[in-house]
């Protein structure tokens, strides 16, 4: 069971790791550039966030229903969707105000 | 300050609150505080050295190292539980409703304390690494004894709810008791299953099949207290994947239905010294 569950993870990931459209995020006095992102809709997507503050962050979104802390000097790649059309808002959640974001996809 | 509490209580009230059970589960039983304390210290001494070693985890395994190590925490927290509750379906079960229950489930019990512990370690390695990460941050910017009083704040209202929820799991009747934390751990195990999960669906090593299989953020947001004590304790999520909901409910019906096979099944002679 445990090894068939390891061999479909290796099968899986070679498959898919690829391929997929690639946005990026940087982090910056606890503010997210770009704010606003166009991503497409009904695909997956791989966003990779950039922290340049010295602090973590934990990029979040209930939406999105990600959640992943990034150490401050260091990047963190996430895997979404596929979305349906609309817009998903994404906070840091160690600096909820003013680190807030949102991907809208078309 | 407050904002730092809210932070802290969220990333402690998922291990106060498996701690809880864990002590509900154990109850009785010769040492469990020892033991589960010891977990607690075990898990700390963890956080810290996660933490300080946090940036080469999350750059391990090409950026996804960090959701390998907490889709591992999460699962073999899941086996620990597993291993437990099937114990006590073969070995506390048969005795229930006798009058020395209370007794022999807790023997039953003693045989997995050092599981539980694995457990209840494992939980505060995970949620304490995260609070370690964030405290570390903040006290860069942040005067120190602001940072500590948040902290302070933060992880007592964790032990708050789960004393509450302690002293609410303790009046229930002997007779049922044991039967509502075997409930408890089912569901949480497989609560941490779909967490697990969902760490695999984001680092892109399993599909999320369909990304969002019902929206109830509407009626019950995870953010508030009910949101968050339901989601540790049951596993709820307002937006589950559809593999999450494979993994809860594998997990949910291995665990019945294994406890239900074992304990109906003929229980060989007791072994003199099972405790």
């Amino acid at each position: 069971m445990r090894s068939l569950l390891v061999a479909m993870l290796f099968a899986v990931t070679s498959l898919a790791w690829a391929d997929d459209p690639t946005f990026e995020i940087t982090i910056k006095d606890h503010k997210f550039t770009p704010s606003e992102i166009s991503v497409p809709s009904n695909t997956k997507i791989k966003l990779v966030v950039k922290n340049d503050d010295a602090t973590p962050e934990e990029f979040e979104s209930k939406k999105l229903n990600r959640e992943k802390v990034i150490p401050g000097k260091t990047q963190a790649t996430i895997f979404v969707g596929p979305l349906k059309p609309g817009e998903y808002p994404f906070v840091g959640e160690y600096h909820e105000k003013t680190a807030t974001g949102k991907l809208i996809a078309k | 300050m407050l904002g730092t509490a809210v932070i802290v209580f969220r990333e402690t009230l998922e291990a106060a609150l498996i701690v809880t059970i864990v002590l509900a589960a154990t109850r009785g039983i010769r040492g469990r505080g020892t033991w589960v304390g010891g977990g607690i210290a075990a898990g700390l001494a963890g956080a810290t050295l996660i933490a300080g070693a946090a940036g080469a985890i999350a750059g391990s395994f090409e950026g996804m190292g960090q959701e390998l190590f907490n889709a591992g925490v999460l699962l073999a927290a899941v086996l620990m539980l597993g291993w437990h509750h099937l114990w006590m379906a073969e070995h506390g079960r048969a005795l229930a409703g006798q009058l020395r229950a209370l007794s022999e489930s807790v023997r039953a019990g003693g045989e997995t304390l050092g599981a539980l512990t694995v457990a209840v370690g494992l939980a505060v390695l995970r949620e304490g690494a995260e609070t370690v990460l964030f405290v570390q941050g903040l006290s860069t910017t942040e005067p120190t004894k602001n940072v500590l009083i948040g902290v302070g704040l933060g992880a007592a209202g964790g032990v708050v709810i789960g004393t509450l929820l302690y002293f609410g799991l303790v009046r229930i009747p002997i007779r049922h008791f044991f039967r509502v934390t075997g409930w408890l751990i089912v569901a949480l195990a497989s609560g941490l299953a779909s967490q697990a999960a969902r760490f695999l669906e984001q680092a892109n090593l399993l599909p999320a099949i369909v990304p969002q299989m019902w929206d109830t953020s509407g009626v019950l947001t995870e953010t508030s207290l009910p949101g968050q004590l339901l989601h540790v304790l049951v596993g709820y999520s307002a937006r589950p994947s559809a593999l999450q909901l494979v993994f809860y409910v594998a997990t949910l019906a291995i665990l019945i239905i294994a406890a239900r096979l074992r304990s109906i099944a003929p229980t060989p002679p007791r072994m003199p010294s099972a405790a």
